[in-house]
C-alpha cells in the first residue's frame, strides 16, 4: 500500500476549493442546458406527443392500436400510461393528460369536476364466470340471481338445490364453493356487480354496484391474472374474470341464462350482438350523461348479457388543456377517429370485441364536435 | 482566510441541510397523510380506527380499519416468531461455528436473499410456495388440530399463515446480517472468560453473548419488523384479500389483508371524488403512526432497559 504523500492544509483547502467550483460550475451548465431546452419554442421536427392514461382492462388493445397507429404516422408520439381508471379521472380532472380513458363512466361528482367531456367508448368488454370443477365441462347453466347468491354467500355448496335445478344433466359434488373475486378496484368488478344489482334486490340492497364492493365471501386475487390463476390451481372455486383473460387462459367458463331464456356461452359474437342490440335502444350523445348506461341483458335472444363499454374520455373545448396547441389537437382528432374506425381490426386477435356500426356512429359524432379554440377539427 | 475554514463551512451547511431534510420529509409526509384522510376523518371520527366494516359503495359507505392493523400485527407476529429464531441461529452459526470456507459464501447467499425484489417472493409464493404449504403444513394441521380455533376454517395456501412464512423469508436476511456483526463484536476476552470457568459452548452463546449484544439484537429485531410492516407486494398475492369483518384474522386459514395490501390493492381505481380516497389515506396515516410507535417503543427500550456497556453495538 505503502504511505500517502501527505499534503499541506493548505494544499487540502485548495483541493477542497477547486472540487465545490467544479460541482458548481457543472449544476450550473446542467440547469442552463434544461432551461435552454425547456423555454426554447418547439420545432416542427420533434413528434407532437399526446400523453393518456387510466383503465388497465383495455390497454392491451390501447397499446396495439398506439404502435399500429405511430407506424402510420411517424410524427406523433403516444404516450399512455394504465395506472387504472382513477388515476386516469384524476388526471382528466387535473387536466394533466390530453385524454383518459376508464371503465366505468363518470358519476355526476366527476362530471362536475370535468365539464364538458366527452365519452367515447372504444372498445367492449364481458364478464365471464370461470370456474373449477373435476369432471364438469365448459357451460354450467347459471342465472343472475344464483350467481349472486354465490358471491353473498347464501349458496355454499355446489350440490345446493338452486344450482342442481338448472344442471340436471351434470351431478354437481358435494363441496364447499371457493368464491373468488377482486382485491383490486376494477372496472370489471363494476361491470360485474351492475349485473348481479340487477338480477338480485337482495344484492342490491346488501351491497351494490361499484369498483370496489363489500365482499362478504371468498377470497380477493389482483388482477385479472390473479383470479384466473386462483380458479385454475385450486379445485371447486368459481371467479369472475374478463373475457380476453377467459379466451387466452383456456377457462371453463358458465353459460348465463339471458331475458330471452337461452344459455348463452361468452363469445366474440354472443357479446358484439348483446352491444348491438344493446345499443340500438339508444345511448345519449357523447357530451351526455352516461352514468346510466348499461348494456346488461340485452334483449337479443343469441345476446350474452354481462357486457359493457370501455370509454376514452377527452374535453370538448381542447384549448382548456396547457400546452394544447393546434397541430397537437388535430393529431388527437385524428386519432381518435382512426381508433373507432380501422383500429378496430386489431381487436379481435387480442379477444376484444369490435364496436358495432351503431355505436361507431354517435363515436363519430362526439369527434366531430371537438374543438380548439372554437374551431372544428379535421378527422383526417 | 485560509482555504480550509471556507470548504469546511460549505460542507457543514450542506450536511446540515441534508440531515434537516429528513425531518422535512418526515414532517411532510405526515401533514399530507391527514391533510388527506381529514374527510374521512371528519365523517367517522374515532370508528374510522375502531370499526370493521369497509363498503366504498356510494350511498352506503362506511369505513373501518381495525380488521387491517389486526392483520398486520398478525402476519408480522407470525413473521417474527418463525424467523427471529432462524435468524438468530444463523448468525451465531457463521460467527462461532462456522469454518471460514462455509461462512463466506453463506453469508454471501443470506445476502443477496435480501436484494430479491418482494414481488419476486409474491409471485413464488404464489405460483410454488403456497401448494407446498397447503399440502404439506396446513391440511395436515387442518385435519388432526382443527379443533383448535388457531387452525380452525378450510385451508386454501392464500392466508394469514402464508403470508406470515413469506415474510419470515424476507427478513430473515435483514435479521441476520445485523445479528451476525452484533455478535462478532463481543470482544474476545468475554468468551473466554466464560469458557475459563468451565461454561459449554451453548451456555457461552446464551448467557454470555447474546446478552452483551441484546439491545443490538433487539435493534436487528425491530428492522426486521419494520420490513414486514411495511411489506406490500408479497403480502397482497398471497394473503386472500378478504374484507370488512371477514378480514379479522380469528384464524391462521383464513384471508386477511394489511394495511398496505389494502392502500396497494384499491388506491388507483377509487373515484376521485368519493370518500374512498381520503378513506386509503387514512389507512395510510395509521399505518405511519403504527411504524413511529414501534419505532418510539424500541427507542425506549434501547435506550433504558437493554443498555449494555463496553464495546457492544447499539
Amino acid at each position: 500500500m505503502g504511505e500517502k504523500r501527505k499534503m499541506s492544509n493548505q494544499q487540502k483547502g485548495k483541493i477542497n476549493n477547486r472540487i465545490i467550483i467544479v460541482i458548481a460550475a457543472a449544476i450550473v451548465v446542467v440547469a442552463g442546458i434544461f432551461g435552454y431546452m425547456y423555454l426554447s419554442p418547439q420545432t416542427s421536427k420533434t413528434p407532437e406527443t399526446l400523453t393518456g392514461s387510466g383503465a388497465t382492462f383495455p390497454y392491451p388493445l390501447l397499446d396495439t392500436m398506439i404502435k399500429q397507429y405511430q407506424t402510420q404516422k411517424t410524427n406523433v408520439l403516444i404516450n399512455y400510461q394504465s395506472i387504472g381508471s382513477g388515476g386516469g379521472i384524476s388526471a382528466l380532472e387535473g387536466k394533466t393528460v390530453d385524454f383518459a380513458a376508464s371503465d366505468a363512466p363518470l358519476g355526476a361528482a366527476d362530471m362536475a369536476k370535468a365539464p364538458n367531456s366527452l365519452h367515447i367508448p372504444e372498445t367492449i368488454g364481458a364478464v365471464t364466470l370461470a370456474y373449477s370443477l373435476p369432471n364438469i365441462p365448459a357451460g354450467l347453466h347459471l342465472t343472475g340471481k344464483v350467481i349472486a347468491d354465490i358471491f353473498s354467500g347464501n349458496v355454499t355448496m355446489w350440490n345446493d338445490p338452486e344450482i342442481q335445478a338448472l344442471n340436471s344433466n351434470v351431478t354437481l359434488p358435494a363441496k364447499s364453493i371457493l368464491v373468488v373475486h377482486r382485491s383490486d378496484g376494477s372496472g370489471t368488478t363494476f361491470i360485474f356487480t351492475g349485473y348481479l344489482t340487477l338480477s338480485s334486490i337482495a344484492w342490491k340492497s346488501a351491497i351494490g354496484q361499484g369498483k370496489t364492493v363489500a365482499w362478504p365471501v371468498g377470497i380477493g386475487a389482483n388482477g385479472n391474472t390473479g383470479v384466473a390463476s386462483v380458479v385454475q390451481g385450486t379445485q371447486d372455486t368459481i371467479g369472475y374474470v374478463e373475457l380476453a383473460y377467459a379466451l387466452q387462459n383456456k377457462m371453463t367458463v358458465a353459460a348465463i341464462q339471458n331475458p330471452a331464456g337461452n344459455w348463452i356461452l361468452p363469445t366474440l359474437n354472443s357479446i358484439q350482438i348483446a352491444v348491438q342490440s344493446a345499443a340500438s335502444g339508444g345511448l345519449p350523445a357523447g357530451s351526455g350523461d352516461w352514468s346510466g348506461v348499461n348494456l346488461l341483458n340485452a334483449p337479443d335472444s343469441q345476446a350474452y348479457p354481462i357486457v359493457s363499454f370501455t370509454y376514452l374520455l377527452v374535453y370538448k373545448e381542447l384549448n382548456v388543456i396547457p400546452g394544447m396547441t393546434q397541430t397537437k389537437a388535430t393529431s388527437l382528432v385524428q386519432f381518435l377517429w382512426w381508433v373507432v374506425h380501422d383500429g378496430q381490426q386489431n381487436a379481435p386477435a387480442l379477444a376484444y370485441v369490435q364496436l358495432p356500426a351503431n355505436v361507431v356512429q354517435i363515436d363519430e359524432a362526439s369527434i366531430k364536435s371537438i374543438t380548439f379554440n372554437g374551431q372544428q377539427l379535421p378527422t383526417s | 482566510m485560509s482555504h480550509k475554514s471556507s470548504a469546511d463551512n460549505i460542507f457543514k451547511i450542506l450536511v446540515a441541510v441534508v440531515a434537516a431534510s429528513a425531518l422535512i420529509i418526515l414532517s411532510v409526509t405526515g401533514y399530507t397523510l391527514l391533510n388527506g384522510s381529514l374527510p374521512v376523518l371528519e365523517r367517522f371520527g374515532i370508528h374510522f380506527f375502531t370499526g370493521t366494516q369497509w363498503n366504498p359503495v356510494e350511498g352506503k359507505e362506511v369505513f373501518g380499519a381495525l380488521p387491517y392493523l389486526l392483520g398486520t400485527l398478525a402476519t408480522s407476529a407470525i413473521a417474527l416468531l418463525i424467523g427471529v429464531p432462524l435468524s438468530f441461529g444463523i448468525a451465531i452459526f457463521l460467527v462461532e461455528m462456522a469454518p471460514r470456507a462455509v461462512r463466506v459464501p453463506i453469508s454471501y447467499i443470506i445476502d443477496i436473499l435480501a436484494a430479491v425484489p418482494s414481488v419476486i417472493y409474491g409471485l413464488w409464493g404464489l405460483f410454488v410456495l403456497r401448494f407446498w404449504i397447503l399440502d404439506y403444513i396446513e391440511t395436515p394441521l387442518s385435519t388432526y388440530l382443527g379443533w383448535i380455533p388457531t387452525f380452525s376454517g378450510t385451508p386454501y395456501g392464500l392466508d394469514v399463515f402464508t403470508a406470515g412464512i413469506i415474510l419470515a423469508i424476507m427478513i430473515i436476511p435483514t435479521i441476520s446480517s445485523v445479528s451476525r456483526e452484533v455478535i462478532r463484536a463481543v470482544p474476545n476476552s468475554i468468551r473466554e472468560g466464560a469458557y475459563s470457568i468451565g461454561a459449554t459452548r451453548w451456555e457461552v452463546i446464551r448467557n454470555w453473548v447474546l446478552s452483551y449484544g441484546r439491545s443490538g439484537l433487539f435493534g436487528a429485531v425491530i428492522l426486521g419488523l419494520g420490513r414486514a410492516i411495511g411489506e406490500t407486494m408479497a403480502v397482497t398475492m398471497v394473503i386472500g384479500n378478504t374484507v370488512g369483518p371477514a378480514a379479522i384474522p380469528t384464524s391462521l386459514f383464513k384471508g386477511s389483508q394489511t394495511m398496505s395490501s389494502l392502500i396497494a390493492n384499491g388506491f388507483l381505481e377509487a373515484t376521485p371524488a368519493s370518500l374512498e380516497l381520503p378513506a386509503y389515506i387514512g389507512v395510510g396515516l395509521l399505518l405511519l403512526l403504527l411504524s413511529l410507535s414501534i419505532n418510539l417503543i424500541a427507542e425506549i427500550m434501547v435506550s433504558r432497559v437493554l443498555k449494555v456497556k463496553g464495546g457492544a453495538i447499539e
